[in-house]
């Protein structure tokens, strides 16, 4: 999978190793399933087979052919749901002790961010609020609160291999942490009207330095703008 | 009523029919016209996946609205008005009757309602198009509140109406599971007993059942969807008390026993076509019987597999991962039992044949890629990108296209009396198939990088603006318009063979079941004598015998 798409976050890996071995036990019984049916239709064509033969299917000695298969299937589908449950468990089920908490609102067509500034608490007057860019730091655990203003949208960061549905009336709180640096994107996953093709925002991994200095930036800015409507007042 | 051949005037036999046939080619002509149209937004859309900003041909620019507007109207069509007419009603109202002997369905009159109202809905769908604001642009599944409040959809007609449609079109169908479930109890030839019915009619009829137990929900939730719209009641609105999740359970309680719906028909439409043309008996007729009631069954527990990240308790996942996960057997057993009916065969590749095999060969694609999606973990990562895209059109394509192709082909002969071009229908089988596995096999690995679903243009992310990413986009578009202009060989085929086809006798493929012992085209009212049977209808090649079938009608 990450030949396909980078990975970004602690759990990621576990969502691909899901997928490998879905793709490998799956795969395993499409290509036996495929293989015989093609073997089949070969072997049994009306030119090498022109008279069939009369089987019910009904008898024990058919049957097995089957029933083993069918055993051998549940066998699989045992160790998948074990996985995917154990996975999905981690992922959405538990909520590590966060470094810091991050409030993530969607609305036609924007993601709002609230990030805690440099007290690290979210609440407080030096909040450092963005739309559709989001700024976290390398290896920290982060906690969300997802929030809707309007329809439904869905917050989704496919190097996170995270998503989760923003619901209006509801605030949905999830986790993450980010394993590398980088600017990835931020996607919207369900169809939120019009503008729902551009409900797209930018998220910058940081290491603490860089992003110390992001926040030092907006604390700047934000006063210079304080200045300034003062000074127009 | 079988001998009851009175002369009709053109009006009361072909518009006003109490006839089963005639319903049929009804649901079926309409469906194909319907096809049409969803074919032709699926080409709309492609376009302009493939090439941004293009002014398409024959529909000029493709808009955010108008984009949003053909996905939604697309995957409706070819569902509610595709799929379900022409597999359920379609097939159910033409094969019922003749397959078990009798002269037409128990409720004649409540089966020409069911076609009126299916008309109308499909003429309300087709109005919303051209209403002030355009049709309804929130998706097949029409999640509230964006599709509860004009302010958000922006589409204060077209949403309505589609909902107004889709109830419709329930109503419709409701009707003909009545009919089809009472018709299969009451009216089955003197002989027939329950292991002596045609698979398909099982299937159709479990279908029918699964699908009168899930539509309550639905249409119930899309009443309260349309006073949500019309009255601002508020069911689905958090600030008026309501949850817009309470609309996805009921629509989904419904939307994924729909796939089973449609899912069984076309397994029963394969099983007769395998049967006949590789001279075999149906292997474990009972099995699949077995496992097509357990199938149903399960496929009531496990809707909210559509929901893992929609903001449901995360411990309900668990539940859904493991039922979902569950149904992967009852199907894999059946797909077995196909498999197994070829061994030792005598496999005749005629062209139903073909799509029948290619039914097999496909779902069995679309079976397995739904693992990753009902399992909870990967399901994060995949929901609502195009992998599930690519993975339920890997099974409704061969669901209700692939395997409606072959059972047109198959019972063609039967519905017109003649035979369709067997070089044609081959020409039509590859350039349906091989384009089919080059729109979706590219759409599977977009998914899997991560792009997600109903966005007019990825420009806005750079992470799938990628060239090599747009190739992909290119090529299943190039493919999708190459298997949409070889329906045209298709459409051809169909009817010019319907005018001057080969003439077909009464049983072309000497067939065992019932319908094959009534005349090609079969008059009003079936059969001369109602017939009368004496074995199962998959009497293929038994040993001792000269000839290689045996009608279920045949005195022994």
């Amino acid at each position: 999978m990450e030949y396909i798409i980078e990975r970004a976050s602690s759990f990621a890996g576990d969502i691909d190793f899901l997928i490998v071995l879905i793709a490998v036990l799956g795969g395993f019984w499409l290509l036996l399933a495929e293989a015989v049916l093609f073997y089949f239709i070969v072997k049994y064509r009306r030119k090498a087979s022109p008279k069939a033969q009369y089987i019910t299917g009904e008898e024990e000695v058919s049957k097995k052919w089957l029933h083993w298969p069918h055993y051998a299937v549940i066998v699989c589908d045992l160790f998948i749901i074990f996985f995917a449950i154990q996975t999905w468990v981690k992922i959405k089920q538990t909520l590590p002790k966060p470094d810091a908490v991050i409030e993530v609102v969607g609305q036609q067509w924007a993601w709002k961010f609230t990030h805690p500034g440099l007290d690290g608490k979210l609440g407080t007057k030096d909040d450092v609020k963005t739309v559709d860019e989001l700024h976290v730091v390398v290896n920290k655990t982060y906690q969300f609160k997802l929030k809707s203003d309007d329809v439904l949208h869905s917050f989704s960061i496919p190097v996170f291999r995270l998503k989760q549905d923003a619901v209006p009336g509801r605030t949905i709180t999830g986790w993450f942490k980010p394993t590398k640096t980088g600017q990835f994107d931020i996607q919207c996953a369900e169809i939120c009207g019009i503008g729902h093709g551009i409900m797209g925002a930018k998220l910058y991994i940081e290491t603490e330095e860089e992003h110390r200095t992001w926040l030092e930036h907006q604390r700047m800015a934000q006063v210079n703008g304080n200045r300034i409507n003062t000074a127009k007042k | 009523m079988s001998h009851d051949h009175h002369e009709q005037s053109f009006f009361s036999k072909y518009l006003f029919s109490t006839d089963h046939k005639v319903i049929a080619m009804q649901y079926l002509f309409t469906g194909m016209f319907m096809a049409l149209i969803g074919g032709f937004f699926a080409y709309g859309f492609r376009m302009q996946l493939a090439f941004p900003g293009i002014e398409v041909p024959g529909l000029g620019l493709v808009t955010p609205n108008l984009y949003n507007e053909l996905v939604t109207n697309h995957g409706s069509i070819m569902i509610f008005w595709v799929a379900m007419p022409v597999l359920i009603a379609a097939f159910g109202n033409y094969l019922i009757p003749l397959m078990i002997g009798c002269d037409d369905m128990v409720f004649p009159r409540l089966n020409r309602l069911s076609y009126q109202i299916f008309l109308i809905s499909a003429i309300v769908l087709i109005a919303s198009f051209f209403v002030p604001g355009g049709g309804f642009s929130g998706a097949w599944t029409s999640y509230p509140p964006l599709s509860a409040q004009a302010k958000y959809n922006l589409t204060p007609l077209g949403a309505p109406m589609w909902l107004t449609a889709v109830a419709l079109e329930f109503v419709a169908f409701l009707l003909g599971g009545i009919n089809f479930i009472t018709t299969l109890m009451n009216s089955r030839a003197p002989g027939m007993k329950m292991w002596d019915i045609p698979i398909v009619l099982w299937m159709i009829v479990i279908a029918s059942i699964v699908f009168m137990a899930s539509a309550g929900p639905l249409i119930a939730g899309a009443v309260m969807l349309l006073f949500d719209q019309i009255y601002h009641i508020g069911f689905f609105n958090p600030n008026k008390g309501g949850d817009p999740i309470l609309w996805q359970h009921l629509f989904w309680f419904f939307g994924h026993p729909e796939v089973y719906v449609v899912l069984l028909p076309a397994m029963g439409i394969v099983a007769e076509v395998i049967t006949v043309f590789a001279r075999k008996k149906l292997f474990g007729y009972k099995t699949i019987l077995y496992t097509t009631i357990a199938t149903g069954t399960l496929s009531f527990f496990v809707w909210a597999h559509h929901q893992f990240v929609a903001g449901i308790d995360p411990r309900m996942a668990n539940v859904f991962t493991i039922t979902t996960i569950l149904i992967s057997i009852p199907v894999t057993e059946m797909c077995f039992a196909y498999i197994a009916t070829l061994f030792g065969g005598s496999i005749e590749l005629r062209t139903p044949m073909l799509f029948a095999l290619a039914f097999l060969a496909e779902f069995l694609i679309g079976g397995v890629t739904g693992i990753f999606l009902g399992s909870s973990g990967s399901d994060i990562y995949f929901h609502d990108t195009y992998f599930v895209l690519a993975h339920f059109h890997y099974t409704f394509v061969p669901i209700a296209i692939i395997s409606v192709f072959a059972g047109i082909y198959y019972w063609f002969p039967k519905m017109f009396g003649r035979h369709m071009n067997e070089t044609l229908g081959k020409i039509h089988f590859w350039g349906t198939v091989i384009p089919f596995n080059l729109i979706f096999l590219p759409l599977f690995f977009l998914g899997l990088a991560g792009q997600h679903r109903r966005i007019y243009s990825y420009e806005n992310f750079p992470e799938l603006a990628k060239p090599y990413l747009q190739d992909l986009r290119i090529l299943a578009t190039v493919s999708l318009i190459v298997m949409l202009s070889f329906q045209v060989v298709f459409l051809f085929n169909f009817f010019y063979s319907i005018f001057k086809g080969k003439k077909a006798e009464k049983n072309p493929w000497r067939a065992n079941t019932l319908e094959w012992a009534a005349a090609s085209p079969p008059p009003h009212g079936n059969f001369p004598e109602l017939p009368q049977v004496y074995r199962p209808p998959y009497e293929y090649s038994v040993p001792g015998r000269e000839l290689d079938y045996w009608p279920q009608n045949e005195k022994a």
